[in-house]
């Protein structure tokens, strides 16, 4: 496994930002930690540039979707330090209607379009993207399909009763 | 809301000229388009437009017990479909806390490095006809299909796979698979050595391709690059090395690292990958012979399917049988990030569960997406032809890039 543990991390974490990262868990393994976004990219930045720690792979960025919670949108960071062979999750929970973050891409190029796939699919506005259209739906799309309340089927459809099914 | 990539050339003394290369391009083999502001030969800037066949996995995965996922994985990288399986296997069995026996861990190696395999024949024959050598491609194809003959004698499918199950494979390899598995791995190299041949030292591929989308390991990076293309920059990050899965730290083998991420030294890279694979494909052969020859799953009833006789006969078994048909298992609410060494790079699977009959939210981390976006900036100053040729080394698998 990894050169430094979860632990170590966290201590580092822990010095810098104190009280403004939270531990969700370590899940298989993996440590999660929660911030707010006012710090996300410092957070992310200080992980990709510490000597030691070295989160330089952007792994992924993606979001979920708690409608009955009250900060419903999450968007979730994957990071790999290559060097030292840890990964780290980092979450990010805002309000519905107010689904803005910074964007990642001032830290890392790959990010451009892991956002514009964010924002397509869940609504996040990432701040200052150089470029955040959707990306894999069609341009007049309105909804943002990941996100819960959209149904998987049209709901205007007749012949998918549930029914017609013995449902 | 317009927002479609057009580059506007009113200006009648403008000399750029605009060129919708794709979506439906013999050259980019697969739904890709960019839309490229030219100048004369030289690209001056593009943008590509991706998601022709996004077919919403990710929403579709949100209503559908574990088991029912897998064929859509196939569907992701549909040139190495097995390894998308497998991954997406040992994505649930490590969310459900399920170990493998060595013996399944060692035929999962061998389906996934004969999927590598498959996959790199694929990238490189497909490199050499866009370079103009159309032989390489009908030499190596051929043992695509022997290696398409090997899944059909173990699954029943050859493209669209759905190899293997939850906890294990839905029946033992039979003496046929074997002998074929054996064959190929002897006959195959010579021909990718005589394959070799026809490329390492061609002048004419070699004038082709040195040189040409040189990538620094700094950019490859800051890009999230991963696989062969990261290796082909320099970088020696494999998954299998790092974090190795389904028992892949018992082998042997190199990681072959490039030197400046050109188109050139992603085909050495993938060319030697091969070989690499072939190695590990042999080595598994011989462990598993000191395996239980009658051992292809796991014993976890609540996740593996009961023998059909049994469901007729036994109470328990149609419990089992009932339950996991229905999706009515109990999976521990928890997140799961599993990736695997995808044929393009890291392949993820992110699994967050609630303990209900489907995943509450799966996302798939997948290579060509994330690999594909350098594409337009770094064709900008180069030539259309080797703007082509990149992007056939990148080796986008349209499926995998739209999900």
């Amino acid at each position: 496994m990894g050169k430094i543990t979860n632990q170590e991390v966290l201590d580092k974490i822990a010095a810098k930002f104190g009280e403004q990262v939270t531990v969700i868990g370590e899940p298989h393994s993996l440590l999660t930690v929660e911030t707010g976004r006012e710090q996300i990219i410092d957070l992310l930045g200080f992980l990709k540039n510490d000597a030691t720690l070295q989160f330089i792979f952007l792994t992924d960025i993606t979001a979920i979707h708690y409608p009955e919670q009250e900060k419903p949108i999450g968007i979730i960071y994957h990071l790999h330090s290559l060097v030292n062979n840890v990964r780290i999750r980092v979450k990010v929970f805002v309000a519905d209607g107010d689904v803005h973050v910074p964007t990642a891409t001032v830290l890392w190029n790959g990010a451009n379009w892991m956002e514009r796939e964010t924002y397509d699919f869940f609504g996040v506005v990432f701040d200052g993207h150089p470029d955040l259209r959707r990306i894999l739906n069609v341009d007049d799309m309105t909804a943002f399909p990941m996100r819960k309340e959209f149904p998987l089927e049209d709901p205007n459809r007749v012949d998918k009763k549930d029914y017609f099914f013995g449902r | 809301m317009q927002n479609h990539p057009v580059f506007f050339d009113n200006d009648p003394q403008s000399e750029l000229s605009t060129l919708n290369l794709g979506p439906t391009h013999p050259a980019t083999h697969g739904v890709f388009q960019n839309v490229l502001q030219m100048d004369g030969e030289r690209i001056v800037s593009g943008v590509s437009t991706i998601g022709y066949i996004h077919r919403a996995f990710e929403k579709i995965a949100e209503h559908r017990p574990f088991y029912q996922i897998t064929p859509l994985t196939d569907r992701l990288n549909y040139c190495s479909s097995p390894i998308n399986n497998m991954g997406w296997h040992m994505t649930v069995e490590k969310l459900a806390g399920i170990t493998m026996p060595k013996r399944v861990d060692y035929m999962r190696v061998i389906i996934m490095e004969l999927a590598r395999i498959a996959d790199h024949i694929i990238c490189n024959g497909v490199l050499g006809v866009d370079t103009g050598a159309f032989t390489g491609f009908l030499y190596m194809m051929e043992y695509r299909e022997e290696i398409y003959e090997i899944y059909e004698e173990i699954c029943g499918s050859r493209l669209t796979t759905n190899i293997g199950r939850i906890g294990g494979f839905e029946r033992n390899f039979n003496t046929i698979a074997f002998n074929k598995i054996r064959k190929f791995i002897k006959e195959f190299p010579p021909v990718l050595k005589e394959f070799e041949k026809l490329f390492n030292r061609n002048r004419i591929f070699i004038d082709r391709t040195k040189g040409v989308a040189p990538v620094t390991a700094e950019t490859a990076l800051s890009y999230s690059w991963s696989g062969p293309l990261l290796r082909a920059a320099g970088i020696d990050y494999d998954v299998r090395a790092m974090e190795p899965y389904s028992s892949y730290e018992d082998f042997d083998f190199e990681i072959p690292v490039g030197e400046n991420g050109d188109v050139y030294s992603r085909f050495l890279v993938r060319n030697e990958e091969m070989k690499q694979s072939l190695r590990i494909i042999e080595q598994a052969l011989n462990k598993i012979e000191k395996e239980p020859a009658d051992i292809f799953h796991a014993d976890v009833p609540e996740f593996y399917l009961p023998p059909k006789e049994e469901v007729y006969n036994n109470m328990e078994a149609l419990i089992y049988h009932f339950k996991i048909v229905m999706g009515e298992v109990e999976t521990p609410v928890t997140e799961v990030y599993h990736a695997v060494e995808g044929a393009n790079g890291e392949l993820g699977f992110y699994l967050v569960n609630d303990g209900g009959r489907s995943p509450y939210r799966l996302h798939f981390r997948r290579p060509s997406f994330i690999n594909y976006q350098m594409y337009a900036p770094m064709s900008q100053g180069m030539l259309l032809s080797d703007a082509i040729i990149n992007m056939s080394s990148l080796n986008v698998i349209a499926g995998e890039l739209d999900a």
